[in-house]
């Protein structure tokens, strides 16, 4: 339960911190919060040979409102965001979603952009990002680009992050004029991961539901706003069965099956009735 | 720009509970092991060391967090603040360590420095929490002895006994 040894290169700034993932390549991996990465140091699931700690890089320690994004950099905590006054009223799906990640010691010192550059398909934050639309930055040595939350999740722990670019921040838009969103999971204890996790969103796009927790990344179905009654139980069938539920240690594919339909009802439930 | 070899210890200085130290490390090492075997400050316990059990808990700049979770590098210039740092040495304890006597909050006491240490950063942000306010913060600790229904009369009670003093008036004023 101690991590193998590594190397370690604390980066003032951002530059610093892809210049040295430049220079170090792949072996090399980004230390933020540390609250997943340092647990698999520690149990050895993961071995780079060398860590560049960004957490305090002051100029990716920011929580902003940025035109119509809620931008987020790579140092700064999800507590943070979490306590930030104006939260519920600038993205109120992600203040839903946070008393779900983990618990009050883990926020503090987990960051956002972590959560999304890890990729645990549980995992809220990234299912927030996805529902709402939002953007990941990433940035190498020579430039920028900019990802559809849709494009970045690719699989189990699987991004499009390349190897020498750093997640420089997260972007959420900002609540619409009649926007709205809810947020609910099902876990075995109060802060574990989520079994299924469900985010629902109604607004100009239409009606959004995310998954999260049941196939290998978030996955989002978008219906027409109007989508009620025995249209809506089989278009849940139906998604429930396209995530391609696994059986673990944790549920049967059966039991995720059952919590898509049930809590995605719910959380839809909670966006449609209310607004009417 | 710091750069720390694998092949070789450093030197980390940090403020522990108010007192400037200091001890060498491999980059690897974790704050709970340097607290611990670096500056002998055994206060601070080591569970779980996946963030899970809570009881390595510290605090970092005043913020509670994991010590199994955080480098001992990553604390260098540094406030950290554990369990030996609520009172003073052989001096009267600390207003929550005397509700968690009264309450009986412990048994065998080893997730007990942990949960002093978030209970401490959480009073300080949210004084006047509701009961499932203090459960929701507690469930990043695990108790096997109390059932924490102790732990959760004790934190209530040292919320309600802090606001009772802020409002009461001191003699003479």
């Amino acid at each position: 339960m101690k991590p193998a040894a590594f190397d370690y290169v604390r980066a003032e700034t951002a530059d610093e911190a892809v210049q040295q993932l430049k220079a170090l390549g792949p072996e090399a991996r980004i230390l933020a919060g540390g609250q997943s990465l340092m647990a698999m140091l520690n149990m050895r699931l993961a071995q780079p040979s060398v860590l560049i700690d960004i957490s305090r890089s002051d100029d990716l320690n920011f929580v902003r409102s940025e035109g119509s994004m809620l931008a987020v950099g790579a140092a700064a905590t999800q507590a943070s965001v979490e306590w930030r006054p104006t939260l519920a009223q600038e993205v109120p799906l992600l203040a839903q979603a946070f008393p779900f990640i983990s618990h009050f010691q883990v926020r503090n010192r987990g960051t956002v952009c972590g959560s999304v550059a890890h990729a645990d398909p549980s995992a809220e934050i990234p299912l927030v990002l996805l529902a709402l639309g939002g953007e990941v930055v990433l940035r190498n040595a020579k430039k920028r680009r900019i990802l559809p939350a849709s494009e970045f999740f690719q699989g189990m722990l699987m991004t499009a992050r390349a190897p020498d670019e750093l997640v420089e921040q997260v972007r959420f838009p900002l609540v619409q004029p009649g926007q709205r969103s809810a947020f609910t999971e099902f876990s075995a204890r109060h802060g574990d991961f989520a079994i299924v996790s469900a985010a629902a969103v109604v607004d100009a796009r239409g009606l959004c539901l995310a998954i999260g927790g049941v196939s290998d990344r978030p996955r989002l179905a978008q219906w027409p706003a109007g989508l009620r009654g025995a249209e809506l139980a089989t278009a849940l069938n139906d998604f429930a069965w396209e995530l391609e539920a696994q059986d673990d240690a944790h549920a049967s594919a059966t039991f995720r099956r059952h919590l898509v339909r049930q809590l995605g009802a719910q959380v839809i439930a909670q966006v449609t009735e209310t607004s009417r | 720009m710091k750069q720390c070899s694998r092949e070789r210890e450093h030197i980390v200085r940090l403020t522990l509970n108010g007192a400037a130290r200091s001890a060498a490390c491999e980059p690897r090492m974790l704050l709970s092991d340097f607290l611990r075997e670096g500056l002998g400050a055994t206060g601070t316990h080591v569970g779980c060391e996946h963030g899970v059990c809570g009881a390595c808990t510290v605090q970092i700049d005043g913020v509670a967090g994991r010590s199994c979770l955080t480098l001992a590098l990553q604390v260098d210039g540094r406030r950290v603040d554990t369990v030996e740092g609520l009172c003073d040495g052989d001096g009267p304890m600390s207003d929550l360590q005397e509700a968690f006597k009264r309450h009986h909050a412990l048994q065998c006491g080893f997730c007990t420095a942990g949960i002093l240490m978030s209970c401490d950063d959480y009073l300080k942000r949210v004084p006047d929490p509701s009961e499932a306010q203090v459960r929701d913060m507690l469930s990043g600790h695990l108790c096997r002895c109390t059932g924490y229904t102790p732990i959760v009369a004790a934190v209530l009670e040292t919320a309600s006994l802090r606001r009772q003093a802020a409002t009461t008036p001191h003699p003479g004023d």
